[in-house]
């Protein structure tokens, strides 16, 4: 057996480049690069700032004038703040707690009409399609919307985080165009087997369908983790509070935060080591964090989700 | 009257009716799973769309919707001669015409640079990191903006320890507009470009190999293959964009209106809010969402309008 290889060509560094591509010039390389680094800084630079903002002592954040850059004095005093102040603590357990129950309830709901509408010539799910994407295109508004919740006894209530916007039609109709794409000799086989349609959406369509359910499970709990104006609207007590509206409050509009004995002039927090930078930034990572965790699992499906829905949409 | 989705005449049995039921039958459990989730848009969504008539009332709390006087369009009347409707409406067309001048093809270039590198490793590590902002929350966002940019953040300290001055661009209400602009690029940006990443990548390559070999260099295969082919996904987001030229970031706004002041950062949402919520004139509210949501729709369906007129589908096939 012989094994040919291609003539090495000395100006071909890279083997995906396809041999009627011209090489490369310098000038164009290195315009990318500088490009694609400054790109990359932009979002990155920032992120580390807050980071290491959060995780600084007072001297460094004396010496660098507000927001660090550099590592100077690392401390975690911020945290130990935070995790024992009792505004914050209560506003993460919120958080989570509508983040978990929210994408709950929206999985179950979205997946459920999603497989409801993606059988071809079913019963009426042409016209509910419609009504579904009707939705997309005309709403009612912040104020009708506000009064109905209202009248529904959503006012100073959790449910008025989740149920007003539990449905995204745009993320029933990422899902049903993968169900719909699922093998029909599968679903014939499960029917054959003597399977209802619970049992095939639970044991043949779900399994074959985790990319999508993983990427739009992602887009629910973000947009739960990031609820903002519904807690503005909805909740008047800050014992209440999630998260954002934590930061909104005492970092954003710079009013003092409660839970600590020392904090008359808005200027320390607790001890004095620690500036109230420090603790804002550690309060920003305390929200930045469960993104970053979860987000490396579910980027590689992301075209996949968002190509599906926009094409089939 | 035969619905769209029926089987073709051909293969449908004389009687129509019982087939009609029994496709019900057949098809119970699938209607059972679409009611949850029609239950909460019929209650979230078309109950407000429906009370969207609040806008033809003097609305009161006390009365509530069934015993509020009608008063035709007379809050209309009121809403066109309040100069802050047209101060809001004015700085909504100009934030969005901005945006669409200078955000808009930033994802079409970004998309274009990353596709044209070869390393794979490289585009997933760009990639993974532009992506990120997108999953922020505003709030998030402008407090990194605060941080940065601010009058107490990070290129203040710069500016002032080297005597430059000092420029607040949070505060200031000239810039506003470039402001709010470079928060979106920063935000969704690096997202955007997944769309025409997936049209580019959907490019015949034997298309470049055909033109290469007919001598066109880089620049001539990009404007006569590369542009050509991610039209139709550049026509399609530029429809999308023109139906929500009266929606500019609502939190954005919203969180920055205090620090920049309303003259420059009232937008038609934050005027329906302001008015409608926090200084409870429920009607006026309701007349200018309302407002906005009709001509919101006249745009989109005009700019569907134009795409087809330029030969692409736009937002649907004629």
């Amino acid at each position: 057996m012989t094994v040919v290889t291609p003539p090495a060509d000395p100006n071909r560094r890279n083997p995906n480049r396809p041999n009627w591509e011209e090489p490369p010039t310098v000038a164009g390389q290195t315009g990318k690069g500088v490009v694609l680094f400054l790109v990359v800084a932009v979002v990155a630079i920032p992120l580390w700032m807050v980071l290491l903002t959060s995780l600084s002592t007072q001297s460094a954040v004396n010496e660098a004038g507000g927001m660090v850059l550099v590592p100077d004095g690392i401390t975690f005093a911020a945290y130990e703040q935070i995790f024992t102040n009792q505004l914050v603590m209560h506003s993460l357990v919120v958080s989570l707690g509508i983040t978990i129950v929210g994408t709950l309830i929206s999985m179950v709901v979205t997946i459920l009409c999603a497989y409801g509408l993606s059988r071809h010539g079913s019963f009426a799910h042409r016209p509910i399609l419609l009504l579904l994407v009707a939705t997309m295109f005309f709403s009612g508004g912040i104020i009708p919307t506000f009064l109905v919740v209202s009248a529904l006894g959503g006012y100073d209530s959790y449910w008025s985080m989740i149920l007003p916007t539990a449905v995204s039609v745009f993320n029933i109709l990422v899902v049903r165009a993968f169900f719909s794409n699922t093998a029909q000799d599968l679903i014939d086989a499960a029917a054959i087997d003597g399977a209802g349609e619970w049992r095939t959406l639970w044991s043949v369509v779900l399994p074959t369908s985790r990319a999508v359910t993983a990427v739009v499970a992602l887009f629910y709990a973000v947009g739960y983790w990031n609820t903002f104006f519904n807690a503005l609207l909805f909740l008047p007590d800050n014992q209440k509070w999630p998260l954002q509206m934590v930061i909104y409050t005492y970092t954003l509009q710079g009013n003092a935060m409660p839970g600590s004995g020392q904090n008359t002039t808005g200027q320390y927090f607790g001890t004095q080591e620690i500036t109230p930078l420090a603790i804002q930034m550690a309060v920003v990572t305390l929200t930045l964090i469960p993104i970053l965790l979860v987000y490396p699992f579910v980027q590689r499906h992301f075209t996949k989700g968002v190509l599906l829905g926009a094409i089939k949409g | 009257m035969t619905a769209l989705h029926e089987a073709p005449p051909a293969l449908r049995p004389p009687d129509e009716k019982p087939v009609k039921k029994s496709r019900f039958k057949r098809d119970r459990s699938l209607l059972l799973m679409v009611i949850p989730a029609v239950l909460l848009l019929i209650v979230f969504n078309y109950v407000p769309m429906f009370g969207t008539a609040t806008a033809f009332q003097r609305y009161s709390i006390y009365a509530g919707f069934w015993h509020s006087p009608w008063v035709g369009f007379e809050t209309f009347r009121q809403l066109f001669s309040d100069p802050l409707f047209w101060s809001a409406l004015g700085n909504t067309l100009m934030l969005s015409l901005v945006q669409l001048v200078f955000y808009f093809p930033i994802p079409i270039a970004l998309a274009l640079l990353l596709h044209s590198i070869m390393s794979t490793k490289i585009r997933t590590i760009v990639q993974s990191v532009v992506y990120l902002p997108h999953f922020f929350s505003w709030v998030l966002a402008v407090t990194i903006f605060q941080q940065m940019l601010g009058g107490a953040g990070a290129l203040n300290q710069f500016l002032r320890q080297n005597g430059l001055g000092t420029f607040d661009a949070m505060t200031n209400p000239d810039t506003f507009a470039l402001l709010v602009t470079s928060q979106v690029i920063w935000k969704e940006a690096g997202w955007g470009i997944i769309v025409f990443l997936a049209a580019l990548a959907a490019i015949d390559t034997q298309l470049y190999e055909a033109a290469a070999a007919d001598g066109a260099g880089r620049w001539r295969r990009l404007w006569h293959i590369t542009l050509p082919g991610i039209r139709g996904v550049i026509v399609l987001m530029l429809v999308l964009r023109l139906g929500n030229v009266l929606t500019v970031g609502f939190e954005q706004m919203l969180i920055q209106r205090g620090a920049v002041g309303r003259d420059a950062a009232e937008v038609l949402d934050t005027y329906a809010y302001f008015y409608g919520v926090v200084n409870a004139n429920f009607s006026l509210g309701a007349a200018a969402s309302l407002f906005k949501g009709v001509l919101s729709l006249l745009f989109l369906l005009a700019a569907n309008k134009i795409a087809h007129l330029l030969g692409e589908d736009g937002l649907y096939r004629r």
